[in-house]
């Protein structure tokens, strides 16, 4: 039986109205602008536009807004306006090797084409606070150089010349894309599904799982091949233009993990790797995907499955912080019948356990 | 591009209402089988997609729902390029591939089981077959019953497909798999989804 | 045939200029250039999504990263001409601007006009904001050097 339970209307009503009064805070301290928070808290807009799965930096920081900083509210509310818009299409595959890059290193090779460029990074900062941004002092402009403008290869490919690391990566090429936004997940899943879900997975549940696998749960004793950060030219094909019609550019984090292999009865010893795409400049989650893809790959690479980041159900259905927190999240809703129906279950337990507790003692004292 | 002219106009003259509005209808025909249901806003789509069957796509067909085309209309570029441009539906030729299937003479249709029947999981992912019909007088009586229908309705629709009679029981046999039909006449929609019983009053 | 391919050629190259243009500046610019005219407006404008592809590893297959928003239109000039656009983002304005842009090029005697006054600038804009970019990026580039120790 199923027994609705009405009211609290005013309630609700009245809590939203004070939750809209708290969001602004003290009144006489000046609103925070979409522009500002797009410009200054820069990286927590790229977060929820990675985990929202959708990217529009203007959206996001009034999602952040709305939901006073908490992150997974502001990654959910991208999420059901997402699901508002009608689908124009897919995008042809962007090529990351032509990207505006504003940051690229690597930790395999000192001289690569192109160099090592630091950009934007909190790398090598003391991570000391500092009270001149508190009283609002403008930094220095950045300095420039001239640009020496060389060609900056994939470090994968350098490392392919010698046949030294596998390849890409590929699934079937008759299958379609897989879309895990469109088709409900059936395992085992293929690489690409895995990689979608990664993309809009949860930072904070893919570092722990990255860390466990560097703590020796699923060891692939790891290098950064190449991170590297910046814009890469959208195309779409329509059918009502004879080319694919240029879109524009989005900010994009690539992590390239490459990993030792000891090599199976298939394939000889080379390295491995890991991928990382993430919108935004989200390095930290780039990397942690990489680790994750690569540690899910046990089962293609004839690795024993033996640690929670190889296990492709647990990694992949937990992954997702809106659907986390909306099943965490719904246990505070009313459950007043469902409780209800279990008092009376522990009370008749109780009970026989008592009743069946006394004939014991008379059958003793008999 | 000369056929970009075709292709880009004849839509709903209010896209948001027209669609809304065909929606409300093409809903009430599935939920109320053998009922009339007038279409008012009707585009403009080149020939041989009748303006009905245009409504129809227009308001259900998007990028992800891959359409199917009888012989007539897979020949006629212009329908092709104005279903793609309006709605962004991929045609396929693989009948079993399609979620909406249009069909401009029911009467050359090729069998229903052709097409995406779904499963016993998700019967849900079958096909939706249109078919143009000239009117709902002039054919074979058919007597409707089944969910929907207080007591019966009778319709008699035309062109049907071959054998349309001994097809739908199997149609039926299938439950809950099987394909749903709208019919789309000049200016109304009648919806035959697969819980309805069809009884051949007259002919055979 | 190669006319056309060229033709085709700049009208996406004019494309790529309006969708990455701020639409701030574009409607600046469309307004004292007195381009305005006459149209249709066939479609939108309206904003959808669409799905981002990349590559496994950056050059194997594709996959889906996530959506971006996209806002397109399609208008049609008196004389026929019809124009489209898409462009990232949710600017609903620009994207008529820009359609409209597309319907007047196809006006050779128009061509001129637009060029000078619109893409151009625009161009130009885009360009000095990549340069910017590549040189403070090449500032931050690492210039390894070994110490030597007691050679000479």
């Amino acid at each position: 039986m199923y027994v609705a339970v009405k009211g609290g209307e005013a309630a609700i009503r009245n809590a939203h109205r004070l939750l809209a009064d708290r969001r602004r805070g003290d009144r006489s301290v000046p609103a925070l602008r979409l522009d500002q928070i797009v410009e200054q808290l820069a990286l927590g807009v790229d977060r929820v536009m990675a985990e929202g799965s959708l990217y529009d930096r203007e959206l996001a920081a009034l999602a952040i807004t709305q939901a006073r900083g908490d992150m997974i509210e502001a990654v959910f509310l991208v999420r059901a306006f997402r699901t508002t818009l009608p689908r124009f299409g897919y995008t042809r595959a962007a090529d990351t090797g032509s990207m505006l890059v504003e940051r690229r290193i690597s930790a395999t090779y000192k001289d690569i084409p192109g160099g090592q460029l630091l950009g934007p990074t909190f790398d090598y900062t003391h991570r000391l606070l500092e009270p001149e941004i508190a009283a609002g002092i403008d930094p220095e402009t950045p300095e420039t150089r001239d640009v020496d403008e060389e060609p900056m290869p994939r470090v994968t490919d350098i490392l392919a010349r010698d046949e030294l690391i596998e390849e890409d990566g590929s699934v079937p090429a008759e299958k379609t894309v897989a879309d895990i936004s469109r088709e409900p997940l059936e395992f085992p899943l293929d690489r690409d599904a895995r990689l979608q879900a990664l993309a809009r997975g949860d930072e904070g549940f893919l570092l722990a799982l990255a860390y466990s696998t560097q703590r020796g749960y699923a060891r692939s004793h790891p290098f950064v091949g190449e991170i590297r950060i910046g814009e890469i030219d959208l195309e779409l094909d329509v059918p009502e233009l004879p080319f694919p019609v240029p879109l524009g550019r989005i900010q994009v984090t690539e992590c390239q993990m490459v990993n030792q292999f000891k090599g199976s009865a298939k394939t000889p010893p080379q390295f491995t790797r890991g991928y990382g795409l993430v919108f935004g400049q989200s390095e930290r989650k780039a990397m942690a995907m990489s680790l994750c893809d690569r540690a899910l790959r046990a089962s293609e690479l004839g690795e024993d499955v033996v640690a929670p980041a190889q296990d492709e159900e647990f990694v992949i259905s937990h992954s997702d912080n809106v659907q986390a927190t909306g099943f965490v999240e719904h246990l505070k809703l009313p459950h007043y019948v469902d409780f209800q129906a279990e008092l009376d279950l522990v009370r008749r337990m109780r009970s026989e356990v008592s009743s069946g507790n006394e004939a014991g003692h008379r059958e003793a004292a008999e | 591009m000369a056929g970009d002219l075709d292709s880009v106009g004849g839509a709903f003259a209010e896209p948001v209402f027209g669609a809304q509005g065909t929606f409300r209808r093409i809903m009430e025909a599935m939920a109320r089988p053998g009922t009339l249901q007038t279409l008012i806003d009707l585009p403009t789509p080149p020939a041989p997609l009748s303006p009905s069957a245009g409504a129809i796509a227009l308001t259900l067909c998007d990028h992800d729902t891959p359409v199917w085309l009888d012989t007539a209309l897979t020949v006629s570029e212009a329908v092709g390029s104005w279903l793609a441009f309006h709605t962004g539906a991929p045609i396929v030729r693989t009948s079993s591939e399609a979620h909406f299937v249009f069909s401009s003479n029911p009467a050359e249709l090729i069998a229903l089981e052709n097409f995406a029947q779904g499963s016993h999981e998700y019967p849900d992912r079958s096909a939706t077959i249109i078919m143009q019909v000239a009117g709902f007088d002039a054919g074979d009586s058919l007597r409707l019953t089944g969910p929907g229908i207080r007591g019966h309705a009778d319709i008699a629709p035309a062109p049907l497909p071959r054998h349309f009679a001994e097809q739908w029981k199997q149609n039926r046999a299938r439950f809950p798999r099987g394909v749903d039909i709208l019919l789309a006449g000049p200016d109304a929609v009648c919806g035959l989804p697969r819980s309805t019983r069809i009884n051949h009053s007259n002919g055979d | 045939m190669r006319g056309k391919t060229e033709k085709q050629a700049q009208r996406r190259a004019n494309m790529a200029v309006l969708a990455r243009a701020p639409g701030e500046r574009l409607k600046v610019l469309w307004d004292s250039a007195g381009l305005e005219a006459e149209h249709q407006i066939v479609r939108g404008p309206e904003t959808g999504l669409v799905t981002v592809r990349g590559r496994i590893g950056g050059g194997g297959s594709p996959f889906n990263v996530g959506e971006v928003t996209v806002t397109r239109s399609t208008v049609k000039l008196a004389g026929g001409a019809v124009g489209h656009s898409y462009a990232l983002g949710r600017d609903k304005e620009k994207s008529r601007i820009a359609a409209l842009f597309d319907a007047l090029w196809q006006d050779v005697n128009l061509q001129t006009k637009l060029a000078a006054n619109i893409i151009e600038p625009l161009a130009r804009e885009l360009s000095a904001r990549d340069a910017q970019t590549k040189e403070r990026t090449a500032a931050t580039r690492v210039d390894f050097f070994t110490m030597v120790r007691g050679e000479d």
